[in-house]
Formats: structure tokens, C-alpha cells, sequence
């Protein structure tokens, strides 16, 4: 599966990363020959294998329902970008 | 042309766990903004979610009350996308594995039509945070002290053909998870969020219109309206010839009218894939009996119960049972001795409205269910007319006493004495010689013109029963 | 000083030979002279406030085996009130407020944090190249590469700036640096460690472990942090056993198997001659090897560099430029602020994988390729059960070639190509091990050591054996 610059702009927005004009020759490059190492892939048949999502095979354990967490509002926020009346603060958006 | 509406919904029930479903911070609501964000909440660099127990059989409560297949090995997945109330970039969702499988309920209308209407599926997602776009100008302001919270978001079969159906639905959806503990049901503050999916095809065809979906839905009048307007608008679009566009909309509830929502919802690609971070939920069987066997009588056994116990109307039972609270009211009176059908005009009639005009919960009522039985068995024992009844409800109400007291005191109780009556009727008759011979002429309208003479000079004490009867017999 | 292993620093400690303060100092005037570029943060005053309660501790005999000891720590995890960068320019403003788990059993057991070691952006490399803080030489040869992406750590330890130090390991990184820097490293069996606290790059490969001067030291530290930890969900709920006890059994008998798939064109050599060396050590002390095979070994390298792309597309999500981290200057909008934030503030490699993990995870591709890649996965882990019922301990080489000169290698596939030997242990979350073996022009070559699930104490003990026997563990490159 080869890709082209359109494609590589495309997953660029979905992953709000900018690649200029500039860049995207190299980069499409630089992807397709990443891509073509998975390629090998195709080789193997898999069809009754399942998917190991997990090494361990452990189930979810739970968490009693009780508020374990205190207010650090505070030191959270001592550390963020842009804050204001207690908010993080990001450029107007739009809905 | 004649339109079917297609309607489906997906509703965001917020589950009331004291703590989040990934993290251990409080869901408390109206906190001080990001006091109840911790790091997991934030999702700072390293922090990792733990599942909340509770969410989990909260869920299952649902789905055993709905009658749902119960996938007893579910998985998380995440739903990527990047908006500033998000933090982590995604949202840790369910995907192709819900916790909740397919199940049913049945709904009934105000006409009085009964329906099932499928449930799809049920699944536990994190709710995220709030944006506020009005505290400055150039900026939009994150709270994220909602984000983590536990969400079970229940979508419905497009088995819906009208707005009325799906207020009917969304109520006991409504009803529902507040029966069985889970939600609270507070639509004002966010607990309770309906999106409506919209289409409309014409009738007879089996192919699916293209849908809008309708957002910001706080009131299940708002739903109605909303829906109602969605229609209206496809339907011109249709009839001029043009195609609706699979889109969100939001409700403007002040203009009345849907518009087009652009923003993260755009055409995304979620990319969803199974959460790294957590391993599947397997649920064992005897955890699953547990819970159903810990539900409470849920509001169609409750409602059939009524309906067949005490020969209430469907339409009737469905509105004394939609809130447990409520019916537990109305049963409370029952067993005091107050008659069925009287009872529930009473609930549903006066005690509503007075709740719904003071704003308050039935719980708050300053009427227990034992008084409100005593006033109705008054009626019932024809110590007091319905009419006199509500001025007694009234004083009841502003705390004046009890029952008794108040008619005694007040001189309410209704003029039994046949005699008596008889003499004030004559006496009417006598005075009214033209309206009697226009009444045997033919005017029975004017019947009603003797009781309220009667009425008045019996200053509403005489029972209008038998004022009826004997007027009648006295004019024929 | 500085040539004590932990072991023995801790003897010294107790007996007063010199205090932790002066232990410390030591250190830091070690690492201050040094130009290895090893560290992203040196945290001075902090570590010699921890030194005097470590020395308190020591006066009235309370404190641990480990009381004292100076460590340097990975900048991957998190550690309250000290900058924790993840070798990135997007955390460079990022002053953790808590503690990873692994930091906060450190610290429990009044150790002396030195500083933050240099590593590839989040950790992302097999050279210690892709850092924002600039490359890290290794102490053998310093214009070759230390190995990556633990690479600050495992120079940190070869040039004795530290007595040991913290690593991460996704498809190497603990383990590659070991090798090429001439030090014990040991990935344990994934969930063996927190994960909390520790910043994520693949969230099913990611594990961490020490590194070491050897195998004991490795066994000391792995005591202290291992054990389950309930703001992970991924940590096992597994005793932790005394790695140190069965350090001195005899390995009369282990059976010892070599993938014949381990020894094919790629490996350099003299790597393959010091590894078949240290294989004859291992038949010396009784051990019986054979050959085994791990027929779908080759396609570790396509099926991690799908799995852990897509994992880290969706991890780095978060750094957003909104709550923490770096932000760009004057965002004219939010779609501006998150391009420019996370453009500027990741590195080339790091948008390269977040790119392929977008893509791969993305609509109609994911069949095809996280599905499939998780299958494969599926089908290496099998392959080590197999060959499990057969041997107790897996061994080869850990990087087809010694260190390789800074700037050689520019083409990513051509880095990737190089983790062919340690992607799979990985993969099945198997612990795995790497210790000094010998040298190939005057550079250091690994000996990997691959266990069963949860047999890290069949690693310890065939590695302090091989360690009672070689010498390599105690050889120190110049000037040291």
C-alpha cells in the first residue's frame, strides 16, 4: 500500500501535525518505504489465529467506588500553558 | 407524498457513582471548576486508568432491566479525536464489544398505543469536560472536573415513527434508570442528554432515509419540539427535490429551529482500537444473578401490577409509575384505605400541578401520602363535594392543619340532608319560573344553571349528586 | 569510588567506610566534569538532601540494602518538583506534580536521585540520537552511538557516573544500550513493573527494569521495584520473589536453546564469535545447549513497527499544548495551537511513527494491519511457548553489530532493521536480558537472555554464574 501526498496531508490533519509543502515530498518518501517493510506481513496466513491484544492473560480487575482523590487544583495548574479563573485557557472555539 | 419518520436515540446517561469511572476523583456536581480533575482526569504524561467497580454494575442493572444479552467478556476501545475538553485525545469508550447487547422496552403514548422498542446496545464510555465560550473573549475556558465521569450511553433501534414515541421512549428510559438506582435523571444539569436521530422516507419503503442528528436536547418538550421541527424541515427539503445531509444539528430551543453544527464531530475518523491500558471485563455468572436478583420492581411490573391491581388506565399507570417516587406515593395512599381511581386523579391532577407550580420533587411534598389519602377518603365517604375538596388541599397545603380539623373548622362538610336540600330546590324552582318552563321546553342546558343557583345558596355545600338527581326528578 | 558495584556500595555504607553524602558528591563532580551528555537534568541540591536523610537513616541502622546508593534516573519517568522531558522539546516545560509508582519506591527506600538520564524521544530510537537534548556519546568510543533509547542510562552506568540507573524497554531499550555499552540490563516480564508514572510510548510493549554493572546489582534493584501496583491495571498480581537468592544455585542441566533464525546474514561477525564464546562458558558450567527455532522471528520487525505506532499515535495524543508542556507563541486558533505546538515540539522520528499509526489505525486500514500485526504477535508468542517446553533460557545475540558511529545511520528503516534480536520478547511480553560477553573491535558485545514468563530469576541466576566465571562485567573503558 503505497501513499500519496494527498493521503500523507490527510493523516497530517488527523493527527495535528503541519507538514509544509516543503516537507512533504520527503516525508511521503520516508512513510512509503516504512510502509513497504510492513508489506511482509501480507505473507503470513492468519485466518484462525486470534489477536494477542494482551502478553498477560489477566482480566480488568475493578475498583471500589470510593473518592480516593484530593484537590490539586492548584499545582496543576501552576504548570499549565494558559489559565484563567480557575480554567485552561485555549483560543475561542467555534461550535 | 406521505412521510415516514424515522426515529432513533442515543441517550448519555450519566451513571451516579461517587467516584469517576477511570479514576478516583469525586462526580459531585457543581464544584468549583477543576477541583475534581486529578491527574488521571487530566490526563498528564504516565497516568493510567483503573475500572470503577460500580460503573460496571450499574451497567449490568441496565441490561438485566431491559432484558439485554449481557457480553460477559467486553473491552474498551479508544475513540481518538482532539478537542480541548478531551484531554487525553480520546475518549476510552466501548466499540464492538459492549458490555450491554440487545434488549427491548416497552413504551406506551398518551393515545394510549402500546410498543416494543428495541434497545441496540448499552456501553460504559468517560464523559469529558466542559468548554465555556462566555467567560472571555478570546478565549475558551476548560473545566474538566466532568471529564471521567461515568457514562452508559443507550442507543435505541430506529424503531420510533413519531416525536411523541420518542418522548414516550426517553421517558422510560428516564424512569427507568432512576428506578434501578443509576442515574438521577437531572436533564437541567446533564445527568440525562438525548441526541435524536431524524430521517424520513416515504411510507411503504424499506430503504433508510439519510439522517440528521439533533444535539443540546435538555427537556423531553425541547425533544418533541425539536424532532417535530427536524421533520418539517426535511420534509421540505425532500419535496423540493433536494437531499438531506447526514449532519448534526443542534436545537435552538429560543428560535425553534435546528442548524448545522460544525466542529470536532466533522468527519472524523476515530480510529477506534482495544484500550492498551485495560484488559477485558469478564463478568461471572453468579455476579450477574446477583444483581438481578437485588433489582427492584421495575416500572412496567409495576405499571402492569397497577393496571391489574387496581384497574387503573394503561395511560394512568404509565404516568403514576414513571417516577418511583411517585408511585410509591400513590401506593402509600392505597394502603391507607384511599379508593384506586380517586387516588390516582388526585396524584396526577392537584398534587402535580402543585408540585410542578412550587417546583418540587414529590419526596419534599408538604402533603404526606396518609393526608392526601384522608382528604380523598372525605370524598369517597361523601363528607365533602370534590370541588370543597380542593379548597381543603389548599389549606392543606399552606399547612393549616390536618383533614378533619380543616372541614370542621371551616364548616366544609357537605349538606346530606335530603330535606333540607328539597326545601332549598323548591325554593329555587319557585324563584325561576322562566328558566323552568324554558328548561321543560326543551333547554336542558339550563340544568346547569339550577345546580349552581343551588350551589350558591347552599354556598357549595350541597352534594352535586344529589342535587342533580333531584332536580331532576323535580322538573320532569 | 565509583567502580563499587551497588552491592558492594552498600556494604561500604554500613560499615562507615564513607557516608552517602560524600558518595554522592562524588558522583555529581563526576558528572559535572563529564562531557558523555548523559544527563538532561543534574538535580545537585536534591540528591544531596536525600544523601543526609540516607546518612540519618544509615547512624541509627534503620534503611535498606539499597539506603544511600546514588542512582540516575530515566527522564521517562515522572518525578515530583523535577522536569521529566522524556528527551523531548514538547515536555521541556514540564515539571512533573507526582511521582511515577517506580520513583516513589525509590525514594521509599532513601536512595539518592543524581539526575535524569538523556534518551530518545520518548523513547523512540535504538542510538540516543533522537533527543532534544542533543546525542549521547558512548563511554567506549565517543563517537559511537551509546545505543537507544535508554541510551543517558547505560552510558551513565559504563562510565561509572552512576552505580546503576532506570531504563525502559519497548522493543529493546534497555537491552540494546546494555549491550552496546558493555553493562547488565534486564527488561522484566511485562507487568512485573508500575507502568504508572512512567511515560508511554507502546502501552502493551512497555516495561521497565535496571541497568546495571551486573547481574547482581540487577537483582538488588529489581527486588525494590517490581510488584504489583493498583493504579495499573496492566501490573500482575504476582509475588515478588528474592532475585537474589537463587543467584549462586548451579546451572548444572539448564538447557539452553539458540534460535537458528538469530544467526543468519545480518550479524556482524565478531558479535557472533563472542557470543558463540559465551555459550561455550554456559556448556563449561554444565549447561546443555541445542538448537531451537523461532520460525516467525522475522516478522517482529513489521508486526512491533505497526503495534507500537499505533499505540503511540494515540498516546501522544495528550500532548496537546493545553494543560501542561509546550505551547507555540500566539495561537491565532485551536486547530493553529495543536499543528504548531505538537509540529515544533516533536521530533522528526516521533511524527514519522505517529504518522504510520494514525494511518495504520485509520478507517479500512485497521484489518489489515493493527489486526493483523496482533495476529502475528499471536503466532511469536507461540513460538517461544514452544521452544519454552523444550528449554529453559533462550539465548543469542542482542544487536547484529557492536555500536555504530554517531550520524552513520540516517535511513529509520535501516535503525529499525537492527532491533531484529530483541522486538520479539516484546511482543510476547517475555523478560529478557542483556550482559556483557566480550568485545569486537575494542567495542562491547551483549549476550541476550530471553526466560519464560515470570522466570527473571532463571536470568539473574544464569547471568551472575556466567559473571562468577568472565570478567567482562568488570572491564572499564579508558579514563574512567
Amino acid at each position: 500500500m503505497s501513499l500519496n501526498k494527498e493521503q500523507v496531508k490527510e493523516i497530517a490533519q488527523l493527527a495535528k501535525l503541519s507538514i509544509n509543502d516543503s516537507e512533504i515530498e520527503q516525508s511521503t518518501i520516508e512513510l512509503n518505504n516504512i510502509l513497504s517493510l510492513m508489506a511482509e506481513l501480507g505473507e503470513i496466513e492468519t485466518d484462525h489465529v486470534e489477536p494477542m491484544a494482551h502478553p498477560l492473560e489477566m482480566s480488568q480487575r475493578l475498583r471500589e467506588d470510593v473518592v480516593s482523590e484530593t484537590d490539586l487544583s492548584e499545582e496543576f495548574q501552576a504548570i499549565a500553558p494558559k489559565t484563567g479563573k480557575h480554567h485552561f485557557l485555549v483560543p475561542t472555539v467555534i461550535e | 407524498m406521505t412521510w415516514e419518520t424515522v426515529i432513533g436515540l442515543e441517550i448519555h446517561s450519566q451513571l451516579n457513582t461517587k467516584s469517576k469511572i477511570f479514576s478516583g476523583a469525586s462526580t459531585e456536581f457543581g464544584a468549583e471548576p477543576n477541583t475534581q480533575a486529578c491527574a488521571v482526569d487530566l490526563g498528564l504524561p504516565g497516568v493510567l486508568p483503573v475500572l470503577n467497580k460500580e460503573a460496571v454494575n450499574m451497567a449490568l442493572r441496565f441490561g438485566l432491566a431491559v432484558n439485554a444479552k449481557i457480553n460477559q467478556h467486553s473491552i474498551f476501545a479508544r475513540k481518538n479525536y482532539f478537542y480541548p475538553d478531551l484531554p487525553k485525545g480520546y475518549q476510552i469508550s466501548q466499540f464492538e464489544t459492549p458490555i450491554v447487547g440487545k434488549g427491548v422496552i416497552n413504551i406506551s403514548t398518551e393515545e394510549g398505543d402500546s410498543k416494543m422498542v428495541g434497545i441496540t446496545r448499552a456501553h460504559l464510555e468517560e464523559d469529558a469536560g466542559k468548554s465555556i465560550h462566555d467567560l472571555y473573549e478570546d478565549y475558551s475556558a476548560i473545566d474538566l472536573n466532568r471529564a471521567g465521569t461515568p457514562l452508559l450511553e443507550i442507543v435505541s433501534e430506529p424503531d420510533m415513527r413519531s416525536a411523541k414515541e420518542a418522548v414516550a421512549y426517553a421517558k422510560k428510559i428516564h424512569a427507568l434508570v432512576q428506578y434501578i438506582g443509576i442515574c438521577d435523571g437531572n436533564m437541567q444539569e446533564g445527568s440525562f442528554r438525548c441526541d435524536a436521530n431524524v430521517s424520513i422516507r416515504k411510507k411503504g419503503t424499506e430503504k433508510l432515509g439519510t439522517r440528521a442528528e439533533l444535539k443540546n436536547i435538555n427537556s423531553f418538550k425541547f425533544l418533541e419540539k425539536a424532532i417535530n421541527i427536524e421533520i418539517e424541515r426535511q420534509q421540505d427539503i425532500l419535496e423540493d427535490g433536494g437531499e438531506v445531509i447526514q449532519e448534526t444539528r443542534l436545537y435552538d430551543a429560543t428560535k425553534n429551529e435546528t442548524r448545522s453544527m460544525r466542529t470536532k464531530e466533522e468527519a472524523n475518523d476515530y480510529r477506534y482500537f482495544p484500550d492498551p491500558d485495560l484488559l477485558p471485563v469478564d463478568i461471572e455468572d453468579e455476579l450477574l444473578t446477583e444483581i438481578k436478583n437485588s433489582l427492584p420492581e421495575l416500572p412496567t411490573e409495576k405499571k402492569n401490577r397497577f393496571v391489574s391491581e387496581f384497574g387503573l388506565s394503561d395511560y394512568d399507570a404509565e404516568n403514576l409509575t414513571a417516577q418511583k417516587s411517585l408511585a410509591d406515593y400513590y401506593e402509600a395512599m392505597l394502603n391507607d384505605g384511599a379508593e384506586a381511581k380517586l387516588a390516582a386523579n388526585w396524584v396526577m391532577g392537584e398534587l402535580s400541578a402543585a408540585l410542578n407550580k412550587n417546583q418540587m420533587d414529590v419526596q419534599d411534598s408538604p402533603i404526606s401520602a396518609r393526608e392526601l389519602s384522608e382528604l380523598v377518603k372525605r370524598i369517597s365517604d361523601d363528607t365533602i363535594s370534590g370541588k370543597i375538596a380542593k379548597d381543603v388541599f389548599k389549606a392543606m397545603w399552606e399547612g393549616n392543619g390536618r383533614v378533619d380539623d380543616i372541614i370542621e373548622s371551616q364548616g366544609l362538610k357537605q349538606m346530606t340532608d335530603v330535606g333540607a336540600i328539597e326545601d332549598i330546590i323548591d325554593g329555587i324552582i319557585a324563584d325561576n319560573s322562566q328558566q323552568v318552563e324554558q328548561f321543560k321546553a326543551g333547554n336542558t342546558k339550563l340544568l346547569g344553571y339550577f345546580v349552581g343557583q343551588v350551589m350558591k345558596a347552599t354556598q357549595g355545600k350541597a352534594n352535586p349528586k344529589q342535587v342533580n338527581q333531584i332536580l331532576n326528578d323535580k322538573l320532569s | 569510588m565509583h567502580t563499587l558495584s551497588v552491592a558492594a556500595l552498600s556494604k561500604s555504607l554500613k560499615n562507615k567506610e564513607f557516608s552517602s553524602v560524600e558518595l554522592t558528591q562524588h558522583y555529581l563532580d563526576r558528572i559535572n566534569r563529564s562531557d558523555l551528555n548523559a544527563f538532561i537534568t543534574v538535580t545537585d541540591e536534591l540528591a544531596l538532601s536525600q544523601a543526609r536523610a540516607a546518612d540519618a537513616k544509615l547512624a541509627n541502622g534503620s534503611g535498606s540494602v539499597l539506603t544511600g546508593i546514588p542512582f540516575a534516573h530515566k527522564d521517562i519517568f515522572c518525578t515530583k518538583g523535577v522536569k521529566t522531558s522524556a528527551g523531548s522539546k514538547i515536555l521541556d516545560p514540564f515539571i512533573s506534580p507526582y511521582d511515577a509508582t517506580l520513583s516513589h519506591k525509590l525514594n521509599t527506600e532513601n536512595m539518592v536521585m543524581l539526575g535524569k538520564t538523556n534518551m530518545d524521544e520518548f523513547a523512540m530510537g535504538s542510538s540516543n540520537e533522537n533527543s532534544f537534548y542533543g546525542p549521547v556519546k558512548n563511554p567506549w568510543n565517543k563517537k559511537m552511538v551509546p545505543g537507544g533509547s535508554s541510551g543517558g542510562s547505560a552510558a551513565a552506568v559504563a562510565g561509572r557516573l552512576s552505580p546503576f540507573a532506570t531504563g525502559t524497554d519497548t522493543g529493546g531499550s534497555i537491552r540494546q544500550p546494555s549491550s552496546l555499552c558493555g553493562i547488565t540490563g534486564i527488561k522484566p516480564t511485562y507487568g512485573r513493573v508500575s507502568r504508572y508514572g512512567m511515560i508511554a510510548y507502546a502501552s502493551s510493549l512497555d516495561q521497565a527494569g535496571p541497568m546495571t554493572q551486573t547481574a547482581e546489582d540487577a537483582a538488588l534493584v529489581l527486588n525494590a521495584i517490581a510488584g504489583f501496583d493498583e493504579k495499573d491495571s496492566t501490573s500482575a498480581l504476582r509475588d515478588v520473589p528474592d532475585y537474589t537468592k537463587s543467584l549462586r544455585d548451579s546451572i548444572k542441566g539448564l538447557k539452553i536453546g539458540i534460535p537458528k533464525e538469530f544467526f543468519s546474514d545480518g550479524l556482524d561477525s565478531g558479535v557472533e564469535k563472542v557470543i558463540m564464546e559465551s555459550m561455550k562458558e554456559f556448556e563449561a558450567m554444565g549447561a546443555e545447549l541445542q538448537e531451537i527455532s523461532l520460525p516467525n522471528s522475522a516478522y517482529a520487525i513489521p508486526t512491533y513497527y505497526i503495534v507500537a505506532p499505533c499505540e503511540c499515535s494515540s498516546n501522544l495524543s495528550r500532548l496537546d499544548g493545553v494543560r501542561y508542556g509546550y505551547r507555540c507563541k500566539d495561537p491565532k486558533d485551536l486547530n493553529d495551537l495543536y499543528l504548531r505546538s505538537r509540529s515544533e515540539g516533536f521530533g522528526d522520528e516521533v511524527k514519522r511513527r505517529i504518522m504510520i499509526g494514525t494511518y495504520a489505525l485509520s478507517a479500512g486500514y485497521y484489518d489489515a494491519y493493527y489486526l493483523k500485526a496482533q495476529k502475528v504477535r499471536q503466532l511469536i508468542s507461540e513460538d517461544f511457548k514452544k521452544a519454552f517446553q523444550n528449554v529453559d533460557i533462550i539465548m543469542g545475540p542482542v544487536s547484529p553489530t557492536t555500536a555504530f558511529e554517531l550520524g552513520a545511520i540516517k535511513d529509520p528503516v535501516s535503525m529499525y532493521l537492527a532491533d531484529i534480536y530483541t522486538l520479539s520478547a516484546n511482543l510476547a511480553g517475555l523478560p529478557g536480558m542483556s550482559i556483557p560477553a566480550g568485545f569486537s573491535n575494542n567495542l562491547p558485545v551483549g549476550l541476550q537472555m530471553i526466560g519464560n514468563y515470570w522466570s527473571e530469576e532463571v536470568l539473574l541466576n544464569a547471568a551472575h554464574q556466567f559473571q562468577t566465571q568472565t570478567d567482562w562485567h568488570s572491564v572499564l573503558p579508558e579514563n574512567i
